[in-house]
């Protein structure tokens, strides 16, 4: 049996260990915002953030989040968008959008450690996240954006 | 009561409904729909192109009795009591931003209040023409149809406002937004007020609208931020991938790993003994042409994606490959070439190349070489279907929502207007999800299971089995005066076709392709001819965003830069020499295409202009790891000049400061929505032209993933994408992708500039650069 909080509240799961939070989410949870991309971390679409920090949930297996605090683009716009929400919506980042809550959530990762970032740490920190759009631009913008917002 | 008006014999019908089931449930009964219905001008312009361009055309709403053969795209608005319009959007949603600039064109001329809209996704359905959302013509089809459908709803709201107050019907008039207003006495009524009235009024006769002149437009012009974009944010949207119906099982495949391999044995021990898997199923191979069938293989039947997944990897399957396990790329790209290097089949002629080059003179020519793509849409192809006695519901993110009605319904032996198709948000389509092959699986596994079932493609799966932008070998030679310029041009492109999707002989190019950027090009060389060779397929061959303009760009655009080179002069310079003063290009369009949308090489000459100056076109110098290089092209009735600027660093690693591109798309419906277009081309030609490429081995794809298949990341993506849109009066033309061709050569022309190094061959790291 594995505890962990997803969005601040507890789950309890005893499944197959080795299934990804990612499966869990979508299929057991039905928090369908975190999607899937690879299935192998390199795209970045299934982003969440584990005790505040991004991870790629399609490679954390249940099995060893006990105790995990887990929170998905649901769980930052409980009260209202947050502010890297408001400022993809501003730019208008979005074109299909399907890999856009992975971005968010690795925005706010990167945020959270580098409130004001230069273009190059934007470069780095969002390098792992895939947008076939390619929106990249506009990403950037946006964070610059959410910068000024959080400071 | 229903009331029904045809109002002319030019094929225009508009059809008053307000009391038909359309919209049940969202519509209160005493609202006001309105369907409008129109023979399309460029329908069979389109067909001719076919399976290309996909068809045009809109739909929804239930208008019974209209020939299935013809096309009649329409569109649907209902006004409720309340005041809100709800607006159809009848095409995809897939980044291209349909669900915005469509609703608006139709709110502008209804002169809606933009924030009362609700966008309405339509269904499927035959009545409604094709949906087919690709070929980049949702505003260019149906921007003359949707205009009217606002103008019409705007008259019959005005003339029910008289009809209230027993004035003339010109005295009111439909301002500020959303509301009638008298103008002598100042009285107003909101169009919710008036719906069930106006709902009452006949269908104004088409000359007895007013459209509105461009400068009164509210919406059509003005950039507006995506009507989704604040769901999209915070993950709302059911994508394909999100839908979740009561009762569903959850599939993965086990895919013959060789175009039209059978499976020999299964040992399915291991996968049923995985938590969650519940059971596992063969499905039949496909019958040739495989055109949208499953693949067949074995499905693997869990409570749960990772399950199916799990099991999957278990599964021991031995598989008969047939006759495809010839097919190697290395081997099939020198038979490519070889057929380049034979003369082919003329597909359009100028003058008499063959003279001019017996006279003898210096000629240059070139070989291209541009290899398989895949299409990647950050989201696999994903569906749900549920399959009852005596009908199917399908939810699944389609392009085609009228493909998945017929393919289903031809595997199940049913008939298209029992199967219910949903169309989801897309995350990403780019052609792929035109093919509904993967709803098909869907719904084969729900008749075998009696459960809704979802079939979930991996990424790998997506990646391995893929209808693929189809590689291609090119031969151009040129007799040049001695200045330099071209006085005879031949070009021969050789690539299996998409037609051996649908024809399992068909080894020529289809007309469509050819005219994708071959059949003609824009340059003034009195003496030309285009030709292709055959090919045959061993892979599924679809189309990608820009199709066959992709290989054609990339060879045209780069031999001219050779040209450049070879006469000594500014590339830039020669391109404008090369385009000429200005002229009509006879490129074998359909009557009805070239006479609203002539191929004009002024327009073309015009964006290179603009984007030569807003780059700073020879300001500095090229070389040392630094350049600028440049390409036009003509796609999708759109005119597009991009300049790359590239700095290469000695091991070869490329960076793109900036890309400064020009278009030319006639009216643009919203300006913000095609600078993301176009942003967007960008990153994705990038793609193409860094590390672009399948191949195969023994038949089966070398590549799985991204780590193999790897396309442009934020951090080697163009940095700057710079848009500029020429303003213009001209019809509406497409820009989902017609930014996408110019890439690859502008990219290779600017290594050259850079290097010296010439790419014929894509992608660059075939070429020693990274």
């Amino acid at each position: 049996m594995v505890h962990l909080k997803v969005n601040g509240s507890a789950q309890t799961f005893d499944g197959d260990p080795e299934m990804p939070l990612l499966w869990y989410l979508r299929d057991i949870l039905g928090l369908t915002g975190t999607k899937f991309g690879c299935g192998m971390a390199l795209c970045g679409a299934c982003t969440v953030l584990q005790n505040g920090k991004a991870v790629r949930s399609c490679q954390q297996p249940l099995g060893k989040l006990e105790g995990a605090n887990i929170t998905t683009i649901e769980g930052i716009s409980a009260h209202g968008p947050h502010p890297v929400q408001k400022a993809w919506a501003e730019v208008n980042v979005p074109q299909c959008g399907y890999c856009q809550p992975g971005q968010i959530m690795q925005a706010v990762s990167l945020l959270s450690s580098r409130p004001h970032p230069s273009d190059q740490d934007i470069d780095d920190g969002m390098a792992g996240n895939i947008c076939r759009c390619g929106t990249y631009q506009r990403i950037r913008a946006a964070i610059h954006e959410a910068a000024k917002e959080t400071a | 009561m229903i009331t029904i008006e045809k109002t002319s014999s030019e094929g225009f019908v508009i059809e008053n409904v307000s009391r038909r089931n359309f919209l049940q449930g969202m519509l209160s009964a005493s609202a006001f729909v309105l369907c409008v219905e129109k023979a399309p001008l460029l329908a069979n312009a389109a067909r001719n192109g076919a399976p290309i361009v996909g068809a045009p055309v809109v739909g929804m709403g239930s208008v019974p009795e209209i020939d299935a053969t013809a096309f009649h795209p329409g569109v649907f608005l209902g006004i409720q009591p309340d005041g809100t319009v709800l607006i159809v959007a009848h095409r995809t949603e897939m980044g291209n931003g349909v669900r915005t600039s469509l609703p608006r064109i139709v709110a502008d001329e209804l002169d809606a209040d933009w924030a009362r809209v609700k966008v309405v996704q339509g269904d499927g359905d035959e009545r409604y023409g094709s949906q087919d959302t690709d070929g980049s013509h949702s505003v260019r089809e149906f921007f003359d149809t949707l205009r009217e459908a606002g103008a019409t709803a705007r008259l019959m709201l005005i003339r029910a406002a008289a009809q209230q107050w027993g004035v003339a019907e010109g005295e009111c008039v439909a301002d500020p937004v959303h509301v009638v207003s008298h103008k002598t006495s100042k009285r107003t009524l909101g169009y919710g007020e008036l719906a069930s009235l106006a709902a009452k009024q006949p269908v104004p006769k088409k000359e007895e609208l007013q459209l509105k002149s461009p400068s009164e437009w509210r919406y059509i012009g003005k950039p507006a931020p995506g009507y989704d974009v604040t769901d999209v944010c915070a993950g709302k949207p059911v994508f394909g991938m999100d839908v979740r119906v009561d009762g569903m099982l959850y599939a993965a495949i086990a895919h013959p790993p060789v175009l039209g391999g059978k499976v020999k044995s299964v040992d399915d021990a291991a996968t049923l003994k995985v938590k969650g898997v519940k059971q596992t199923i063969p499905i039949a191979p496909f019958t040739p042409p495989h055109h949208f069938q499953p693949l067949g293989g074995v499905a693997v039947i869990a409570d749960n994606t990772w399950s199916a997944f799990k099991g999957r990897k278990n599964l021991r399957i031995e598989w008969d490959n047939g006759a495809n396990a010839s097919y190697t790329s290395s081997e099939y790209k020198k038979q490519l070439q070889e057929t380049a290097r034979k003369p082919g089949k003329a597909v359009h002629t100028n003058g008499d190349p063959d003279a001019e080059f017996a006279k003898g003179g210096k000629i240059i020519e070139a070989e291209y070489y541009a290899p398989h793509l895949a299409h990647a849409s950050m989201e696999p192809p994903v569906a749900v279907a549920d399959v009852q006695a005596d009908k199917v519901t399908v939810w699944s993110p389609t392009q085609n929502p009228q493909g998945v009605q017929e393919e289903v319904a031809k595997a199940l032996g049913m008939k298209k207007e029992d199967v219910t198709c949903h169309v989801t948000f897309l995350g990403g389509g780019f052609g792929r999800k035109s093919k509904p092959d993967y709803a098909v699986e869907a719904a084969v596994l729900s008749k075998k299971t009696g459960k809704p079932v979802k079939v979930v493609w991996s990424r790998e799966d997506d990646i391995k089995f893929d209808y693929y932008h189809s590689v291609a070998a090119m031969y151009i030679k040129a007799a040049v005066d001695d200045k330099g310029m071209p006085k005879a041009w031949v070009q021969r492109s050789v690539f299996p076709s998409i037609s051996s999707t649908f024809d399992k002989d068909a080894i020529y190019g289809s007309a469509g392709e050819m005219s994708l950027g071959w059949n003609v090009i824009p340059f003034d060389v009195p003496n030309f001819r285009s030709e292709n060779g055959p090919a045959v397929n061993h892979v599924r061959i679809g189309w990608l965003r820009s199709v066959a303009n992709i290989y054609h760009a990339f060879a045209v655009q780069t031999f001219a830069n050779e040209l450049a080179y070879a006469a000594g002069r500014d590339p830039y310079d020669y391109l404008l020499a090369l385009l000429g003063t200005g002229r009509m290009v006879d490129a074998d369009q359909p009557k009805e295409v070239a006479g609203k949308y002539p191929y004009d090489t002024t327009r073309l000459r015009r964006v290179a202009e603009i984007a030569a100056d807003k780059a700073g076109w020879g300001k500095k110098k090229s070389g040392k790891g630094w350049g600028m290089g440049m390409a036009v092209h003509r796609s999708f009735l759109t005119y597009v000049a991009s300049v790359v600027e590239v700095e290469v660093d000695g091991t070869g690693a490329v960076t793109i400061p900036r890309v400064t591109t020009a278009v030319d798309a006639g009216i643009v419906a919203n300006p913000d929505m095609v600078l993301s277009q176009f942003q967007g081309a960008a990153v994705f030609g990038t793609s193409i032209a860094r590390t672009g490429e399948i191949t195969a081995t023994s038949g089966v794809i070398d590549q799985s993933n991204f780590n193999d298949y790897p396309v442009a990341r934020m951090n080697d993506a163009p940095v700057h994408v710079d848009v500029h849109i020429v303003e213009s009066s001209a019809p509406p033309a497409g820009v989902g992708e017609p930014g996408v061709p110019p890439m690859a050569p502008a990219i290779c022309n600017a290594i050259y500039a850079a290097t010296g190094k010439r790419v014929r061959e894509l992608p660059l790291s075939r070429n020693g650069f990274a």
